[in-house]
């Protein structure tokens, strides 16, 4: 018998649902009791508090010293919100009067003396909703260039995804405007060498970034400006993507939605096991900058494909689909909606094995069915890419079919000098007529085929499903964090104080810490 | 066949000696049919013949990209080239992992680093990372290497000092940027460091880069050099064996 869908048990699909909620009120209880650096600048981000001083020679974020001086007046468990809420009061004096004399000098936000509980508290709500607003008067803005450009989603294909990577936000300018111009739907600016364990957002336009650009609010807006006048021309809006991963989720993601960008690769999971980053730490701030992407409409990216390039991709099936699950309901506890989700995977089996193409197609297919909102991000192979640029191109043109006729939602394009450098306008360029040419001439294929009930793509994406709920079993039945010691994902082990940041990780005064974002943007936790 | 003349060797298209090579880059100028002579004469200055410009297209805006045919004349006497090769028996990451814990009886100690300004970490990465390369994992995934990875911009000194404090058996080098030789310059400095405290003969010395070869790093007092292309377990299989080496060396004496 032929069918439309694999034949997967949708009994399993709801139990690894349930395990993987129990694994999220595991976290739930963490982000209940404590917050960190992060989302407190996140928070001073939100307020306005974008600014940055000379600093031992360096631009220093005021979020960052503001974070600083609570810290060391002991104030930070009260929450910066609060103590922000409590100088203007005492003061009397406007918010952009008070991150001018902390910049100066002149203010120390944990030496201001404290003003009536009550009245502070009420103003901070205030100084609160009045940014929540801020954030929904920008996504208003945002969806209005949507519809004049157009939503390239409307033509109902996978989007095209391509990076740049120079190091210089206006040589990414040109090669984003070529790329454009070939037809890629979503550019992302690849981030300097290690900016995620930064422990603060640097300032201002760079042109030295190394392996990627750094992400600066002033970067995001140079690219956005340019991308806009682009997409008016080409009549296709452009979306822009960055990182939000690392030491400054929140703030990332605050400044993201200020500055219009529409995709953030946002995954504490791929923090903890690939950049040793803090779990605790990480995983708060994960929900915290989720919420804000739920608000401005921002799609978070998760990084799955990773597990498959330190395993073997065809054994790693079972860990890409239970952290898959496992995103999905942080997402949800954070109030986005799955059309934001673009849940991770790739193509990365090992490309002389028999019947390899049926496994990949497998894969993809089951992903598309399991998570049926969900805008895909499907990454092309890397891991078995060598200096050889013509078959690289071939699994390129492989990967794009695959993409195509199981509707995943976002390609990342492939190039064929992936494993050499990154792109240059030619390699990007011929990537693009490859995919243009696969997309515009299998459109409508998944309707015309059905699969086989019995056959190999139906039983290998059966069995991934099965290994994977026996995983979350295990998980579950370990602790989340004790399983991630015990190297259930990517073969790494990772201990719940470990990593860097876990100091960054504080606990709630309950009595007066606020963070009335978790209501207004609708956190279910 | 037709004889091949090692004295003149030549790139092979179809035919002996026929010189063919393509080529394929971008000129940031628009597609005309000026853009096509000038592509012809700028293969041309780089001493081709027989230049055949195959494809010009647009690419992005004010670009037009190019495929090239065309011939070289300029051969190589092949009996006269020198390259030192590392003549290493192939084994796979399991393999050696059981080789060094039979023999070395514990994790070899690597740190390894890019210095100077280089802050391309793409070869390291590939070298030392869990993720491997092109299917090879990195040595960190192995149980018989002990990694410190301290990835990019590390000065030299404090590359020694880490390796110091590890009791590290041996260092990677990774050397991308070669803009002004600067490559060699910071490989000169790392030996120069070493001969200045006393530890020319502490450390395995490995270097990696894209213009690094086995004869370079041979020249400036490495133990081995590996380029681009060279898989994670080509370098731990150097390692192993040098380790081996050393040993035996050892218990000679």
């Amino acid at each position: 018998m032929y069918s439309k869908r694999l034949p997967l048990d949708e009994r399993k699909i709801s139990r690894c649902r349930k395990i993987a909620a129990e694994i999220g009120n595991e976290v739930g209880l963490l982000i209940h009791k404590n917050s960190t650096v992060g989302i407190e600048r996140g928070i001073l981000r939100l307020l306005g508090l974008n600014g940055a001083l000379k600093h031992q020679g360096l631009q220093y974020p005021v979020a960052n010293l503001i974070v600083d001086q609570l810290r060391e007046s002991k104030r930070l468990n009260e929450g910066a919100l609060f103590w922000v809420a409590n100088a203007i009061l005492e003061k009397n004096i406007s918010i952009t009067d008070l991150e001018k004399g902390i910049a100066e000098r002149e203010i120390n936000i944990g030496k201001v003396s404290s003003h009536d509980i009550k009245k502070t508290k009420k103003f901070a709500q205030d100084l609160a909703s009045k940014a929540f607003q801020n954030l929904k008067a920008y996504r208003g803005t945002r969806r209005k260039t949507m519809t004049q450009h157009g939503d390239p989603l409307r033509e109902k294909r996978p989007l095209k995804y391509v990076i740049v990577a120079t190091g210089n936000i206006f040589e990414d300018i040109t090669q984003a405007k070529s790329a454009v111009n070939d037809g890629a739907d979503i550019i992302a600016v690849i981030r300097s060498t290690a900016q995620s364990l930064l422990d603060y957002v640097p300032h201002g336009t760079t042109t030295e970034g190394f392996g990627g650009t750094y992400a600066t609010q002033a970067n995001f807006r140079v690219m956005r400006e340019a991308l806009d006048e682009l997409g008016s021309k080409v009549k296709r809006y452009i979306r822009l993507t960055n990182y939000c991963s690392g030491l400054c989720m929140g703030e990332i993601a605050a400044l993201g939605s200020l500055e219009g960008l529409d995709c953030l690769l946002n995954d504490a999971m791929y923090g903890i096991l690939f950049r040793d980053i803090n779990p605790r730490r990480t995983l708060i701030d994960q929900h915290f900058s989720r919420m804000i992407c739920s608000v401005s409409e921002i799609w978070i990216m998760t990084g799955e494909d990773n597990y498959m390039k330190t395993t073997d991709a065809v054994k790693a099936g079972d860990q890409v689909l239970a952290s898959q699950f496992i995103n999905e309901v942080s997402a949800l506890n954070a109030g986005m909606k799955p059309e934001q989700m673009s849940i991770g995977h790739a193509m990365e089996m090992d490309p002389s094995y028999e019947k390899v193409v049926l496994m990949e197609i497998a894969r993809a297919q089951m992903t598309r069915q399991i998570f049926p909102e969900a805008p895909l991000k499907y990454m092309c192979a890397t891991k078995y890419k060598s200096g050889d640029i013509f078959t690289a191109h071939a699994l390129d043109t492989v990967f794009n079919l695959i993409g195509s006729m199981t509707n995943q939602g976002v390609l990342l394009l492939g190039m064929p000098t992936e494993a050499i450098h990154t792109p240059w306008m030619q390699d990007r360029s011929v990537a693009l007529r490859n995919i243009n040419y696969i997309l515009n001439g299998s459109l409508g294929l998944s309707e015309e085929f059905g699969y086989n009930t019995e056959g190999f793509i139906a039983k290998f994406s059966q069995k991934v499903l099965d290994d994977c709920l026996k995983l979350l079993e295990r998980i579950h039945k370990e602790g989340f964090f004790k399983a991630i010691e015990k190297r259930v994902f990517a073969d790494v082990s990772r201990t719940i104080n470990g990593g860097k940041g876990a100091d960054g990780v504080f606990e709630i005064d309950h009595d007066v810490y606020m963070n009335p974002f978790f209501k207004l943007m609708g956190s279910k936790i | 066949m037709a004889e091949i003349d090692l004295k003149q060797l030549l790139p092979y298209g179809d035919t002996t000696q026929d010189g063919a090579v393509q080529l394929s880059f971008t000129l940031p100028i628009e597609p005309s049919a000026k853009a096509r002579e000038a592509a012809t004469q700028i293969v041309r200055n780089w001493g081709f013949f027989d230049i055949r410009i195959a494809h010009m297209s647009s690419i992005g805006i004010g670009y037009a990209f190019f495929v090239v045919m065309a011939r070289a004349e300029k051969s190589v006497d092949y009996t006269k080239v020198e390259a030192p090769q590392l003549d290493l028996q192939k084994r796979d990451y399991k393999e050696i992992d059981k080789k060094i814990l039979q023999d070395v009886k514990r994790p070899i100690r690597l740190v390894g680093a890019c210095t100077g300004f280089d802050a391309h970490t793409v070869g390291l990465d590939a070298i030392l990372n869990m993720k491997g390369f092109d299917g090879d994992i990195g040595l960190e995934r192995y149980k018989g290497f002990k990694v410190v990875n301290m990835g990019s911009q590390v000065p030299t000194d404090e590359l020694i000092d880490r390796a110091v404090k590890e009791n590290a058996d041996a260092i990677l080098l990774s050397k991308v940027v070669s803009q002004k030789d600067i490559h060699i310059h910071d490989m000169r400095e790392l030996i120069a460091s070493l001969k200045k405290r006393g530890l020319e003969r502490r450390f395995i010395l490995v270097v990696g880069g894209p213009r690094i070869t086995h004869k370079l790093a041979l020249e400036l007092g490495y133990d081995a050099g590996f380029t681009i292309g060279s898989r994670p377990s080509d370098v731990a299989n150097f390692l192993y064996e040098k380790m081996i080496e050393k040993k035996n060396a050892k218990n000679k004496k």
